[in-house]
């Protein structure tokens, strides 16, 4: 995937607007199966797998014993007794070790990376486009985060309405052998709808518009999903998991921080990894930041003591050696 | 490749000057726009400030990325185009005319003799990656 085709602006318009889509083959698939498929996976994720009903998908993060995040991934029951998990590429040989660590035996799982391909496309002319290419009304009318089996373009593959963007739109998962051929459909049946192919780029400022984690920035082995605003994925009382003990004991202690979007009032871009400041003292740093084409101010993320997460709070961000001035505000910084 | 405007002098740092009267000039070339993507802010210096020669003068970003930006020549900066305050496309949309981003009082005429003509930054680019 490279990181823009067109332009950064240009890709991240048309997705808010019109349709994009996007090659995201690098992403982890795992499938698990079997009976004890679903308790094996409800085990080692936050949120409650167990009441996840067949074509239905949910957003969770894994933790390790110590309650920090691993990976955050899409579950999705394929069928009764087969379970996709979506993990992130640069973690797939994480979480295929943990899984394999953790899945007794009697749950054949098999790490499908490789050999599935992943096309997302996103946008408002998403359903036109799919219309155009005779999709059924089953798929057109597929609730958000629910999937189906179905034909896209002669090719018998998984469609999903999930998504990365803010948008509403289908994420596809067909044989890598197949990827062109959808691809190619999916372009051409979009030319009538204004579709235009999306980079790494514009994937990153349309997820941080919406509030959507990156790994490896918004959340990582160091922070956990109660700082991280992930606690409505975290379902204490569902059956256990690996990292409840400890989050529970986190939960008790009481945050010391959180992960608190912010726009810039002074001029200037936050970059991950600069310093949030407040009152000429380092407080935080700055885990995502760009400028958002959408809501056309400079955005961000980083994590702040709980004493400076209130939305107004004044923050500075450190550019360069120049504190410029910058606010908590409300997230997401985009909803459609 | 593109070609580049023969009237201009480079800089390995992918700047470009041109000669008016007793000032340069300076912008970034289309090699750099291209490089950089969307331009979304430009931080330069005020008018007043001195430059050096091949040091960072300002900075440069884009959507993806911040660059820094190098004085082809030292000398006083006697303009800054404030178009770009309001409108940093014009460097993506016009690098060599509405995208310019200084005007330089040079210290040392001499100075620019290092610079590259358009030729020769053609044959530089040629040795670059990508």
């Amino acid at each position: 995937m490279p990181i823009q085709y067109e332009g950064i602006k240009k890709e991240h318009e048309a997705v808010r607007t019109r349709a994009g889509l996007f090659d995201v083959s690098h992403m982890g698939e795992i499938l698990v199966e079997g009976p004890q498929a679903v308790a094996a996976i409800d085990r080692l994720v936050t949120n409650d797998v167990s009441k996840l009903a067949t074509g239905k998908a949910l957003y969770t993060v894994c933790c390790n014993e110590q309650g920090y995040i691993l990976d955050d991934l899409i579950v999705y029951r394929l069928e009764d007794e087969k379970i996709l998990v979506v993990c992130n590429a640069s973690n797939r040989d994480k979480i295929v070790g943990h899984f394999a660590k953790n899945l007794s035996l009697g749950t054949p799982w098999n790490d499908v990376s490789d050999a599935w391909a992943l096309l997302a496309l996103q946008g408002p002319n998403a359903v036109a486009v799919m219309k155009d290419l005779g999709a059924p009304t089953s798929l057109l009318e597929l609730p958000y985060f629910s999937v189906t089996r179905t034909s896209v373009a002669g090719v018998d593959l998984w469609a999903a309405r999930t998504g990365y963007t803010g948008e509403d739109g289908f994420e596809l998962f067909c044989g890598s052998e197949d990827a062109v051929t959808v691809w190619r459909a999916l372009l051409e049946a979009g030319q009538a709808h204004g579709l235009q192919p999306v980079g790494l780029g514009a994937r990153d400022t349309l997820r941080l518009e919406a509030r959507l984690m990156l790994y490896g920035n918004d959340i990582t082995e160091e922070t956990h999903p109660l700082e991280a605003g992930l606690g409505w994925v975290v379902k204490f009382g569902a059956g256990d998991f690996v990292g409840r003990d400890a989050l529970r004991a986190i939960k008790a202690a009481g945050l010391e921080r959180k992960l608190v979007g912010f726009e810039m009032v002074g001029r200037g871009i936050a970059r991950h990894g600069y310093p949030i400041v407040a009152r000429g003292e380092a407080v935080g740093e700055v885990t995502s930041g760009s400028p958002g084409p959408t809501v056309g101010r400079n955005i961000g993320l980083g994590y702040v003591p709980l004493a400076l997460a209130k939305v107004g709070t004044a923050l500075g961000i450190e550019i360069r050696g120049k504190v410029v001035d910058a606010v908590v505000v409300r997230t997401p910084f985009y909803k459609r | 490749m593109a070609t580049y405007p023969r009237n201009l002098q480079y800089t390995r740092e992918h700047e470009w000057a041109r000669i008016e009267n007793d000032v340069i000039r300076v912008g970034i070339t289309a090699y750099a726009v291209e490089q950089l993507g969307d331009v979304t802010l430009v931080d330069m210096p005020a008018p007043g400030e001195d430059v050096q020669a091949h040091e960072r003068f300002g900075d440069i970003e884009s959507v993806k990325t911040v660059s820094e930006l190098f004085a082809p020549v030292s000398g006083e900066v006697v303009e800054v185009n404030a178009d770009l305050e309001s409108s940093p496309e014009l460097v993506n949309e016009n690098p060599y005319e509405e995208g310019w981003l200084v005007i330089i009082r040079p210290s040392d005429q001499a100075e620019l003799e290092g610079l590259m003509d358009a030729a020769k930054y053609e044959e530089y680019l040629g040795t670059l990656d990508g």
